[in-house]
């Protein structure tokens, strides 16, 4: 018998660290004293917020009742929760993006990319010829909620239509 | 049908290889026409001797070209070069042979992608058919595919229906060069025009899938290029195979007819995938309603190839 109410289902957590040594155990601790089971980790090093802090996502799998009492104990602990839901970032999305990406700001187009509400940049590759007139490639990766697909390649489509780049989306069907 | 008199009209590549192979299909080539000239046999035109005099001296024969429209002949194929809006003048030389209660077979894509009801409505007040497998992938069956299952069978089609942009990305991707110096490349070999545009802009192959919309519509409902959302392959560095190649993928001019529309456009799929077809190859993909997918690859262009598609449409007519 277990003494949990509802199913386990997986739960996103959004936290700001400050980067400093022994944040992130710190923050992942009630996790597992709850009884959380820690699914994913992903530690954006790279990417800094506006208040000079490190955003980390993490997925969790337990029972509902479970993870109020987990994200209450990350709060109660100092952790900066910027977003907790059961909404979970299950689809993976790869495009490209071509076109003059460093002359028209590419930390501005990845920014505004990250900002999408759907979707969660976890990997980013540029080539970049050498010199300024060609234009360059980014192979970006991303997590989606399901069911936005169409959504967040849509709002690609408008970030590179206002910088004059070109998505080259994935055929996401008949490709099997 | 067998043993049909045909009037053949353009002799380019198509064209020609119509009238080189219409022998071997048991048919009898009674008229061909270039835009200047046409030779009119009521037994059968010398083929031979034709072709001789059409690389010789530019010309078919003696008479008006218009004068093949009125000679004696079961199918008119209809060869001459695509063009688009009005369609002309190969909507008329169809409307002309529709309206003597005879069939036309096309390999000529523009009354089909641009004027689909007006076809149909001349053939419906006709005796004769209109058939145009030769105006999607070449030799490969597609239409009579589609035909056999049934529009209403089949709820979408995409996949490569442009063998040099297909050529040019491949090549991108095997040899890491940039798009000018391999279309520069398939220019030498001939698998590019001098003028490329038509198909790296991804016109040929948008005119293709708007073709199949039409057949899956089956009437209800009719497309042009208009209606087409279309991006070709210029603006694709090199780079962006090879990062695509690291993830397992690659690039590919991919068109699509669903129920949403027309769309083509240059797209990433899996490196191993069906579609990833390489060289001057097409391929279809056939979603259907209870055999899930349909792959049919093939040569997509070519004389003999496309000359293939029209004279099996000449077998597949009804008397």
């Amino acid at each position: 018998m277990s003494d949990t109410t509802g199913e386990s289902q997986t739960h996103t957590i959004r936290l700001e660290l400050v980067d400093e040594p022994g944040e992130l155990l710190g923050a992942l601790e009630p996790i597992s004293e709850a009884g959380g089971n820690l699914m994913s980790i992903y530690h954006e090093r790279g990417n800094v917020t506006p208040r000079g802090h490190i955003p980390v996502e993490v997925d969790v799998s337990c029972a509902p009742d479970r993870f109020e009492r987990i994200v209450d104990s990350l709060r109660e602990g100092g952790v900066n929760v910027i977003q907790a839901g059961s909404e979970r970032y299950d689809e993976e999305l790869v495009v490209l993006l071509v076109g003059h990406l460093v002359d028209t700001d590419l930390s501005d187009t990845l920014q505004q990319v990250e900002a999408c509400a759907n979707a969660s940049l976890t990997d980013l590759s540029l080539s970049a010829p050498r010199g300024n007139d060609d234009s360059s490639s980014a192979r970006l990766r991303l997590k989606t909620k399901s069911g936005t697909t169409d959504a967040v390649l849509s709002t690609l489509r408008e970030i590179a239509d206002g910088k004059d780049l070109h998505v080259i989306e994935p055929l996401t069907e008949g490709t099997q | 049908m067998t043993g049909a008199r045909l009037a053949v009209l353009g002799v380019g590549a198509v064209g020609r290889s119509v009238v080189e192979l219409a022998d071997e299909y048991g048919h009898t080539v009674t008229a061909v026409a270039d835009s200047s000239s046409a030779a009119i046999d009521p037994d059968g035109i010398d083929t031979d001797a034709v072709l001789k005099r059409k690389a010789d001296e530019g010309v078919v024969g003696d008479s008006d070209p218009d004068a093949a429209l009125d000679a004696d002949y079961d199918v008119l194929v209809e060869a001459t070069p695509t063009t688009l809006g009005d369609a002309e003048p190969g909507f008329s030389h169809i409307a002309h042979a529709l309206n003597r209660d005879n069939h036309a077979v096309l390999a000529n894509k523009g009354p089909v992608a641009e004027r689909y009801g007006d076809l149909r409505e001349l053939e419906a007040d006709s005796d004769g058919q209109i058939r145009f497998e030769a105006t999607v992938g070449g030799a490969i069956p597609i239409c009579s595919t589609i035909d056999d299952f049934g529009a209403d069978h089949i709820t979408a089609a995409r996949g490569v229906l442009n063998g040099t942009a297909n050529f040019i990305l491949s090549r991108m991707a095997a040899e890491g060069l940039d798009y000018d110096h391999v279309l520069a490349e398939a220019q030498d070999l001939g698998v590019a025009e001098a003028d490329p545009t038509f198909d790296v802009e991804g016109i040929d192959a948008a005119l293709k899938f708007v073709i199949l919309s039409n057949v899956l519509a089956d009437g209800d409902e009719e497309y042009t290029l208009d209606d087409a959302t279309v991006e070709g392959i210029t603006d694709i560095p090199g780079t962006a195979l090879e990062l695509a190649a690291e993830d397992g993928r690659t690039i590919r001019l991919i068109g699509e007819a669903t129920p949403d529309g027309v769309r083509v456009g240059p797209r990433l799929v899996p490196d191993d995938g069906p579609l990833s077809v390489t060289g001057t190859l097409n391929i279809v993909q056939l979603e259907t309603t209870h055999a899930d997918r349909l792959n049919i690859s093939g040569r997509g262009a070519g004389g003999p190839e496309t000359a293939t598609a029209v004279l099996s449409d000449v077998s597949r007519l009804v008397d």
